[in-house]
């Protein structure tokens, strides 16, 4: 390399690492995104109503609705057609054993029906409902869950006052101060405990797969 | 490919039972430690492989594992979701060793099947609360300054949660198989927010996948703009479409389902979106019929791998115990091991790189006799969080609460190997 061209060369490799330094655009990559463009990706409905497009629907066709496109999954009531999700029923379950988490005894916001149908329901033909079947279909889900009565019309309107009867029970994580004692810089090493036994084995259920037999549909799920 | 695969005279079902790998049900059968007293065949005779020439350089263009190791493979548990589009398979933690899981062991959990996806029509958009909303694509991605390579632990927040109310599977497979550890490459997000420019309100983004479940979920701005990547490699290659080919968030340390597989969209807002993936789901239902959310941070955690309940005890004598462990607040600074269900414990080795937010491989090198084990494993992180025991964890989370279980396991050794999964006093 002759000098001049290694003067150059050293050169180059200074304008690069400027460029390493500042934002995305001093190397001039990505584009402006189009309004049409973020109208098209940007679906999403928050809980204060923000991003609710304009329209309506009634129960009445909510039902109809949803019996020609949900209920061979979610069942004619939401109750849930073999292991397909539940949507409605289960108020007063979350303390139990078997708590049964649906739109009416869990959820918090109303605003996440509309979206989450909208985006991702039908299960295998998502985004194909217009918005003023997204919102009959959530009357009929808040029907269905006791919080609208069967003559209820949802519309962009009256949508942020539909309140969810278990809003009030979430709150903000706080391990770090009712999980205090789990930081312990020196735990136990010798003589922990006086005795050990053994209070439950997985052999008891045998859910294992290809453990053999398989059990009944045990408690808990992935989520 | 010119030539043909020679046969092997192994018999390959008695080297699969020595080698445990036939299953959860597979008696172990203990062999005394010592010596052969008649020759061994496989010493005193030529085998075919040492006679007769391989395959060639190119036989699997794309390499793949021995047949013998045809077992090790993620496995569904069916009974738990309607439909594999929206389930879970788990990487084979039992048969892996040191950090890093291999590509195509990778567990996967999909909301709406794999999106096939052509990289040359994917987009990454940045919009919302932002001077500038951009687009950009795989190309420009890829010529972004400020490429990283990091290794990061991902474990989904439901990891464990069958065992909340007492144990239920037997392998580490099923009950701690949701999680895996790869080196990502990309660029960190900061640097795509601050090309958008970030508007002061900004307090919050949004990222979206580009699948059939367009999943969503709201992530607080300090982390995005701290250490989350936008990635395209894992494992030095492409992502693998099962885990988001061809763009993926990471979020380190934080639970699975908001590392955004096929990311597509970044949003930036005042306020959390109060997505289906962070109400319905992914908060966690205390005794109290109260839930906690934005329970974002993995705790500390850790699991025997071998001997597990897929992986027996094949000899008495000299054994090596085996697990790992992380922790989503930062490293994992000691291990402790017990073979009395917690009476006493000794603190094992740590080996291999111990990094933040990463898996760690411990070991303790035993001395069997034989006897019955309680084994267990407690992981320490450098915030001096402790793993907690499943009854302390349950005294404040209750059994309801599915996600964030990472209390200590148990596995039973039994005196003729075998390992189940059970829970002690
Ligand atoms: C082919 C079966 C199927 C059909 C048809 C279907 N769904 Fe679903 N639905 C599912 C599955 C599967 C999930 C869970 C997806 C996941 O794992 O993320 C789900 C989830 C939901 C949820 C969230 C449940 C929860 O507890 O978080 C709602 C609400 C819902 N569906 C509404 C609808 C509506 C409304 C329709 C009709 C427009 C519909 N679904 C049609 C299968 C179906």
């Amino acid at each position: 390399m002759s000098r001049s061209a290694r003067v150059g060369a050293i050169a180059g490799a200074l304008l690069l690492a400027l460029a390493g330094t500042a934002a995305a655009d001093a190397v001039k990559l990505g584009r402006p995104a189009l309004p049409e463009e973020i109208k098209a990706w940007d679906i999403d409905v928050r809980p204060d109503g923000l991003g609710l497009p304009e329209g309506k629907g009634s129960v009445a066709q909510g039902e109809e609705l949803f019996q020609n496109q949900c209920a061979m999954c979610h069942g004619e009531f939401g109750e849930g057609v073999g292991r397909w999700p539940v949507l409605a029923g289960g108020q007063g379950t979350l303390k139990s054993e078997r708590p049964e988490k649906t739109i009416g005894s869990f959820w918090p916001d109303t605003s996440t029906i509309f979206d989450y149908v909208h985006r991702a329901m039908p299960f295998g033909a998502a985004q194909t409902l217009q918005p003023d079947e997204v919102y009959a279909i959530v009357a009929y889900l808040l029907y269905l869950n006791d919080v609208v009565p069967d003559d209820y019309v949802l519309s962009k309107e009256n949508f942020p006052k539909v309140a969810l009867p278990n809003q009030a029970n979430f709150y903000d994580d706080d391990r770090e101060t009712t999980e205090k004692a789990f930081w312990n810089a020196n735990p136990c090493m010798k003589d922990c405990k006086p005795k050990v036994e053994i209070t439950s084995h997985a052999r008891v259920l045998d859910v294992t797969p290809d453990a053999g037999k398989q059990g009944d549909k045990p408690a808990g799920a992935v989520e | 490919m010119t030539q043909t695969k020679p046969e092997t005279r192994v018999d390959r079902r008695r080297f699969l039972s020595l080698a445990g790998l036939a299953g959860a049900g597979a008696a172990a059968g203990v062999r005394p430690a010592a010596a052969e007293a008649t020759p061994d065949p496989d010493i005193v005779n030529i085998p075919e492989w040492t006679q007769a020439l391989g395959a060639g350089v190119n036989n699997h263009p794309y390499g793949i594992p021995s047949p013998f190791e045809k077992d090790v493979v993620r496995r569904e548990v069916t009974w738990l979701t309607a439909s594999s589009e929206s389930s879970v398979s788990f990487t084979p933690l039992y048969a892996l060793d040191g950090i890093i899981t291999p590509n195509g062991l990778c567990f996967v959990r999909h909301h709406g099947g794999e999106a096939e996806i052509d990289p040359a029509r994917h987009r990454f958009m940045i919009h919302g609360m932002v001077d500038k909303p951009l687009v950009f694509t795989m190309e420009d991605i890829k010529r972004m300054p400020g490429r990283t390579n990091r290794v990061y632990f991902l474990e989904c927040a439901a990891n464990s949660g069958m065992e909340w109310r007492g144990a239920q599977l037997n392998g580490c497979q099923y009950t701690h198989g949701m999680i895996h550890n790869v080196v990502y490459t990309g660029v960190p997000l900061r640097a795509f927010l601050e090309a958008a420019g970030v508007k002061p309100q900004g307090k919050w983004v949004l990222a979206e996948g580009a699948d059939a479940s367009a999943m969503t979920r709201s992530i607080p701005l300090e982390k995005a703009m701290d250490d989350c990547l936008v990635a395209w490699a894992m494992n030095g290659e492409a992502l693998r479409p099962e885990q988001g080919y061809p763009l993926r968030l990471v979020v380190p340390g934080w639970e699975g389902n908001m590392w955004i597989k096929w990311l597509r969209r970044i949003e930036v807002g005042d306020q959390p979106w109060g997505q289906r993936e962070e109400t319905s789901k992914y908060t966690d239902l205390l005794a109290d019929g109260r839930s906690r959310r934005f329970t974002f941070i993995m705790d500390a955690k850790s699991v025997v791998t071998s001997p597990s309940p897929q992986a027996p005890l094949r000899a008495k004598g000299p054994n090596v115990v085996s697990g790992i462990a992380w922790s989503g607040r930062g490293t994992i600074t000691r291990v402790d091991v017990t073979l009395d269900g917690g009476r006493n414990w000794t603190t094992a080795r740590i080996e291999g790189p111990a990094l933040p937010r990463a898996m760690t491989r411990f070991y303790l090198d035993v001395d069997w006799n034989g006897e019955e084990m309680l084994l267990q494993s407690r992981a320490m992180d450098d915030t001096g969080y402790v793993q907690p025991t499943k009854a302390e964890l349950r005294a404040v989370r209750g059994e309801n609460s599915i996600y964030h279980n990472n209390g200590i396991q148990t596995w039973l050794v039994r005196s003729n190997g075998e390992a189940e999964n059970v829970e002690v006093s």
